[in-house]
């Protein structure tokens, strides 16, 4: 018998009880609706974390103190650890050949500015180089960015972020007020170019003044400095990672026989590291998935046994007609993968609808592969096949006279 | 010889009892033959039909169905028997009730495999054979009991069977209707087809040429008519 007959008779007998389908198909549409909306939303966040690495420059690279992402406590091994200081960035800067720029940053968190009555919310206080706002690709709005001489004098000036000229000035024109963080004043000299948000995140709620600056007035001991490192060129990139480590090794005293005492972080590193986070989130909600395509698998071979009792009849006469064991067999397979499958469409479509709203309405971005589309639509037909196959058989092997009879 | 069955015996297991329903046929049908098996119930005229038509297979003896031993065949080319040789026509009529009139008669043509558009041909053409040209698209449901018996007949002759089997085929229509399928029966008898007819009812049997008489799973008469009604 051909395919599109038996589909044909497939839609006939769900048709025949379109509720008792829909419901039967439920579990299969949750499954197939949590993969899809997870996968285009997981996706979506990659793309636009690529997205915001790349404009960083992918090549260019952090050295810190700690690792960046880390389990539990820090052992011995870390805590033991020197600080990181502005020499060893400025040292990175001469002696290696390989480095276009290497620039020191700090931070002091939470801090509030203030201005005359109006408090900006817990903000961070960056303590950089001139080179910090290139190397994170922020551009000047009015006035001027820091120069090379507010660090050397250690002069107290801000440059502000663009929710913080918000918050602070909305009226007036900042260059030149004073503002107050934490105890001291700063003279507000430039301001920044909005620059959006990151992951819900926004990317301007910040001010920054001269590391020397933010080391005067908070203090040097216990603070760490983190290097960011421009190499000359992308294939440069791991040669200037081996000078800055060997520079670094150099003044920090290490032995040769032991492993660094800082930690080096590309930007694919990091890429890696928020892969493999969103990667373990997908696992589980694919486990989630799975469950609930288990379930819908047993609901469908439920509503199978009791359609194939109900059409034992039917079954006789097509048998007393010719229809051969194959032929009732593929009949109610086709009918169960039929209805699996119409789940499956129903949660893709369901899927990519969530995925487009929470798209649409937070600032997560939703993007839907295809290959998603089509897997969620496989698994479907899978379930349908593996929990089909049971209810199907029984059908095909039925007496033909015992179920002609079947009252 | 179309037919031949050589001391056929079918014992039932029922639990651990075994329960005879055939106690040894012997009986020859020849092409375009008209015969009607008659007994009361129990005495074995279903079960024969059921081997006659290939649903089952005996214990015991032999069934020669067109040159082919049936007990030697397995399931799928008994299928293919009853799909090509044999008409079944049912007392309950037995189609499919979400299906049309045309598509309950294409059915047997879908499972020999013959192509869509022939299919419908030769399904419309059949319903016209039984007068229902103009019902092609009714559901059983919208149909009276003498036309639903038509649309089985006409799924029956489809694939030109070599042999009608009709099991009490009038036994749930009034006698008028029933009568009019017993015409159409006899009609096919003289277009050179061969009918089994399974019935309890002396008149309906009346239109036979043969009537075979059942008795405790044996043959108790089989009388020769010279001609029929």
């Amino acid at each position: 018998m051909e395919i599109r007959e038996n589909i044909f008779q497939a839609l006939q007998a769900l048709k025949a009880h379109k509720l008792r389908s829909f419901l039967t198909t439920l579990g299969i549409v949750i499954g197939v609706t949590t993969v899809i909306t997870m996968l285009s939303l997981i996706q979506g966040m990659n793309r636009s974390v690529q997205g915001q690495i790349r404009s960083l420059g992918s090549n260019t690279f952090y050295i810190q103190k700690f690792p960046a992402i880390r389990m539990g406590r820090l052992g011995e091994k870390y805590r033991k650890r020197k600080d990181l200081t502005i020499e060893d960035a400025q040292a990175i800067a001469r002696l290696c050949p390989a480095v276009k720029k290497a620039s020191a940053y700090a931070q002091e968190f939470p801090v509030r500015a203030k201005y005359k009555g109006e408090k900006t919310p817990y903000i961070s206080l960056i303590g950089g180089t001139p080179e910090f706002l290139e190397l994170h690709q922020y551009s000047l709005e009015r006035g001027r960015s820091l120069t090379p001489l507010d660090v050397q004098h250690r002069r107290a000036v801000v440059v502000l972020g663009a929710d913080i000229t918000e918050d602070l000035f909305p009226h007036l024109d900042p260059i030149g007020q004073q503002v107050l963080i934490k105890g001291h004043r700063f003279t507000v000299v430039g301001t920044l170019e909005p620059k959006g948000n990151f992951l819900g995140e926004s990317m301007d709620d910040f001010v920054i003044t001269p590391i020397t600056t933010l080391m005067k007035f908070y203090g040097k001991r216990r603070r760490s400095v983190t290097i960011v490192v421009e190499p000359v060129s992308v294939e440069a990139t791991q040669l200037a990672i081996d000078q800055a480590t060997q520079v670094l090794r150099r003044r920090r005293g290490v032995p040769y026989d032991q492993p660094n005492d800082f930690e080096i972080m590309t930007l694919d590193m990091l890429m890696d590291v928020y892969k493999k986070l969103t990667g373990s989130v997908f696992g589980a909600m694919v486990g989630i998935a799975g469950i609930s395509l288990l379930v819908g698998g047993i609901g469908i071979m439920n509503i199978m046994l009791v359609s194939v009792t109900e059409r034992t009849r039917e079954i006789g006469i097509r048998k007393a007609i010719g229809a051969k064991r194959s032929d009732i067999l593929y009949q109610f397979l086709i009918e169960a993968v039929t209805l699996s499958g119409l789940g499956g469409i129903l949660g893709i479509g369901l899927g990519v609808g969530i995925g487009e709203l929470v798209g649409a309405i937070s600032p997560l971005p939703a993007t839907i592969p295809i290959w998603s589309i089509i897997l969620g639509f496989t698994f479907s037909a899978a379930v349908g096949i593996f929990f089909g196959i049971y209810p199907a058989s029984k059908a095909a092997k039925l007496n033909p006279i015992a179920a002609l009879r079947y009252e | 010889m179309l037919i031949e069955l050589k001391k056929v015996e079918k014992v039932y297991k029922v639990g651990a009892v075994e329960v005879p329903a055939l106690r040894g046929i012997d009986l020859k049908i020849e092409a375009n033959e008209y015969l009607a098996i008659m007994g009361p119930s129990g005495s074995g005229k279903s079960t024969l039909m059921n081997i006659l038509g290939c649903l089952d297979t005996p214990t015991k003896g032999s069934y020669i169905f067109a040159g082919r031993e049936v007990a030697n065949l397995t399931d799928d080319e008994l299928a293919q028997i009853r799909n090509r040789k044999i008409g079944f026509v049912f007392q309950t009529f037995n189609l499919l009730p979400r299906a049309t009139a045309l598509h309950n008669v294409e059915l047997p043509l879908i499972y020999s495999g013959v192509p869509a558009s022939e299919r419908v041909r030769r399904a419309a053409e059949a319903l016209e054979s039984v007068g229902l040209g103009d019902r092609l698209n009714h559901r059983p449901n919208e149909l009276s009991g003498g036309q639903r018996q038509r649309v089985a007949l006409a799924r029956a002759l489809v694939n030109r069977p070599s042999i009608i089997l009709a099991d009490e085929p009038t036994g749930n229509l009034d006698s008028k209707t029933g009568a009019e399928i017993m015409e159409l029966f006899k009609k096919l008898h003289q277009e050179g087809n061969t009918i089994v007819l399974v019935t309890h009812e002396e008149y309906i049997a009346q239109y036979s040429q043969r009537r075979l008489k059942l008795l405790d799973g044996r043959v108790q008469d089989d009388i020769h008519l010279e001609e029929s009604r």
